[in-house]
């Protein structure tokens, strides 16, 4: 059923579960990813779509099940067993993490340049000129004029600052993104644009990505496999146009019909 | 003599006003930050007679340290006579009963607020700081578990981005004090309140170093001849305060100068900020450009006699 039969899984997720408390946020996971594929996870509000997006991304940890993730040297390794330095160091070169609120992924008092540029600091870049022309470079691709390298993102609009945040995660060239409804909360047009720009960045990059969202639209223009929730649970899930074209599921059907008539 | 200081004409106080066990308390942590060089090590910082602005942490230390036989200089913003190095000078006088010198040879503990003496600390000596803000991520890292973590991993990227800051918006890296610096090749640590013209001095120093933050309730130490090195980017380097003009007063050069107002009619010179070193060029014979001004001439002997008290 899947599009990327022919190589490794990069991510690949055993039975997750997570309690808060009494409550489920979400029971009994289990899915691979594939290097290059973009995953969508939909659900109404309350569903676990982002619970499960942060124990994938290392954010929140399970109550129990396994994530295991193929390292950059090839072997595949438990992301709740790597140390603390391997984890930060995973998070900040071969992963990105794009948040809905653009504040919570940015530094918001130090200038465009440097948000970009931190990742590269981070791991070791000590070239001023380096590290500013490859700033650059990058706000240039998520169409972010060059003049505003030395301004804050507090001056930046929303549609701005989620290009931005999405800058500062790639600079590094990761290889897994995570989305956490990176649309949300922008005006229509805005959102368009930028979700134009995603799907060019993902094609050119390459990218894996698990993108949470409760919009189809998104996930249909993103991802190329979808997975529904409820209730915590992964209830229907497969190619992104088989579902949307022709849910099983009565919930996703209502969801889908739901959709179509906004 | 000021109101702390008579506090303790009235009653029998311990020797340097703490007791033994917080004394012991405190060269525990000591000792811990010297086997660390540059690692924060939190102490149970007490109430001292002087709000916390005024040096606590610095004074603990001191407190902790000294013995009878040490002779104490105390020094703000490079100077033995201003009213914060006066007040604690007199404040080790009443409660240690040490003697105290403004000379930087004499002393055997230098307790310091900003500046590092311009002549060269001795292995038998000890330079304690008064440190108002110990940790050098605080700035872009507020939360203390993270900056925690960040030392545990060695990870420093957030005081490049600092720097970056500083030469985006300003051509140049503009910090002058509190200049970060990474001691032993491990721990970033916060020199401040220093100048950075003072950094090359803590590099391979033969005295120990000594900080100590009281509200912070922090210690940290540099051992006598360790690597000490000023952050940077390749294509910034590091690089000290110069100045143009030598001392007014002595002719000193490659010193750090502060300025000074000399009259209403817009009158002013730059003369050493560490008035023991200037005096003591003087008085070996060595004059400035401005030693002949008379209001020039008046504040170097205002000094000086200051000195001599
Ligand atoms: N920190 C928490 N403490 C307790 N319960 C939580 C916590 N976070 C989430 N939950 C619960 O877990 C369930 C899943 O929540 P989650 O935030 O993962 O949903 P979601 O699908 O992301 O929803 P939304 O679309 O509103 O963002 C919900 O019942 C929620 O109330
Ligand atoms: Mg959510
Ligand atoms: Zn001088």
């Amino acid at each position: 059923m899947n599009a990327f039969p022919t190589t490794d899984p990069l991510l690949q997720v055993h039975n997750v579960t997570r309690y808060y408390g009494d409550r489920i946020g979400c029971a009994d996971v289990s899915f691979d990813l594939w290097p290059g594929e973009v995953l969508a996870i939909v659900g109404e509000s309350g569903s676990g779509k982002t619970t499960l997006l942060n124990c994938l991304s290392t954010r929140l940890a399970p109550t129990a099940g396994a994530i295991e993730y193929r390292m950059r040297d090839g072997t595949m390794r438990n992301l709740y067993q790597l140390t603390e330095a391997e984890r930060r160091l995973l998070m900040r070169t071969d992963w990105g993490f794009v948040h809905q609120n653009a504040a919570e992924g940015l530094r918001m008092n130090v200038s465009a340049g440097a948000n970009v540029g931190e990742r590269l600091m981070a791991v070791g870049e000590r070239h001023y000129g380096n590290i500013r022309s490859t700033a650059d470079d990058w706000m240039g691709r998520v169409e972010i004029d060059s003049d505003r390298i030395d301004d804050d993102p507090r001056s930046f609009s929303g549609g701005m600052r989620q290009r931005l945040q999405i800058a500062r995660n790639l600079v590094t060239r990761p290889r897994l993104v995570f989305m956490d409804e990176p649309t949300g909360g922008l005006d229509v047009s805005v959102q368009a644009r930028l979700l134009d720009l995603l799907r060019r960045l993902v094609a050119d990059l390459g990218l894996s990505v698990v993108i949470v969202t409760h919009d189809l639209a998104v996930a249909r223009l993103l991802s190329h496999r979808i997975m529904v929730m409820r209730h915590g649970n992964v209830i229907e899930s497969g190619l992104t146009d088989q579902v949307l074209d022709d849910p099983r599921e009565p919930y996703t059907q209502l969801l889908v019909s739901s959709i179509l008539q906004v | 003599m000021n109101d702390t200081a008579q506090i303790f004409e009235q009653g029998e106080y311990n020797f340097a006003y703490l007791d033994e066990q917080t004394k012991r308390m405190i060269r525990r942590a000591i000792l811990k930050g010297i086997a660390i060089p540059g690692y924060q090590v939190p102490f149970a910082s007490r109430e001292m007679p002087m709000p916390y602005g005024w040096g606590t942490g610095g004074v603990q230390v001191t407190a902790a340290i000294l013995g009878k036989d040490d002779c104490l200089k105390m020094i703000d913003q490079g100077s033995d006579d201003t009213t914060n190095a006066v007040s604690l000078r007199g404040f080790f006088e009443k409660t240690a009963g040490v003697r105290t010198t403004f000379e930087t040879s004499e002393a055997s503990v230098i307790q310091t607020r900003h500046r590092i003496p311009e002549k060269t600390l001795r292995e038998d000596q000890i330079i304690v700081f008064q440190v108002p803000i110990p940790e050098p991520l605080r700035f872009l890292e507020p939360r203390e578990t993270e900056t925690r973590k960040m030392h545990a991993l060695e990870d420093y990227g957030l005081m490049h981005v600092k720097l970056y800051e500083d030469i985006a918006k300003n051509g140049h890296i503009a910090t002058t004090y509190a200049y970060p610096v990474k001691v032993n090749d491990r721990y970033v640590m916060d020199p401040s309140p220093t100048p950075k013209f003072d950094n090359p001095k803590i590099d391979q120093m033969a005295a120990l170093q000594l900080y100590g933050a009281g509200r912070e309730k922090r210690i940290y130490a540099i051992p006598p001849y360790t690597k000490v090195k000023s952050l940077d980017f390749e294509d910034y380097p590091f690089e000290v305060q110069k100045f143009d003009k030598p001392c007014g007063l002595c002719g000193a050069e490659n010193v750090y100068l502060d300025e000074v107002i000399l009259d209403d009619k817009g009158g002013r010179m730059f003369v050493c900020s560490d008035s023991d070193y200037c005096e003591e060029r003087r008085a070996d014979g060595h004059l400035g450009p401005m030693a002949a001004d008379p209001a020039a001439h008046q504040f170097g002997a205002t000094q000086a006699e200051e000195t001599a008290r």
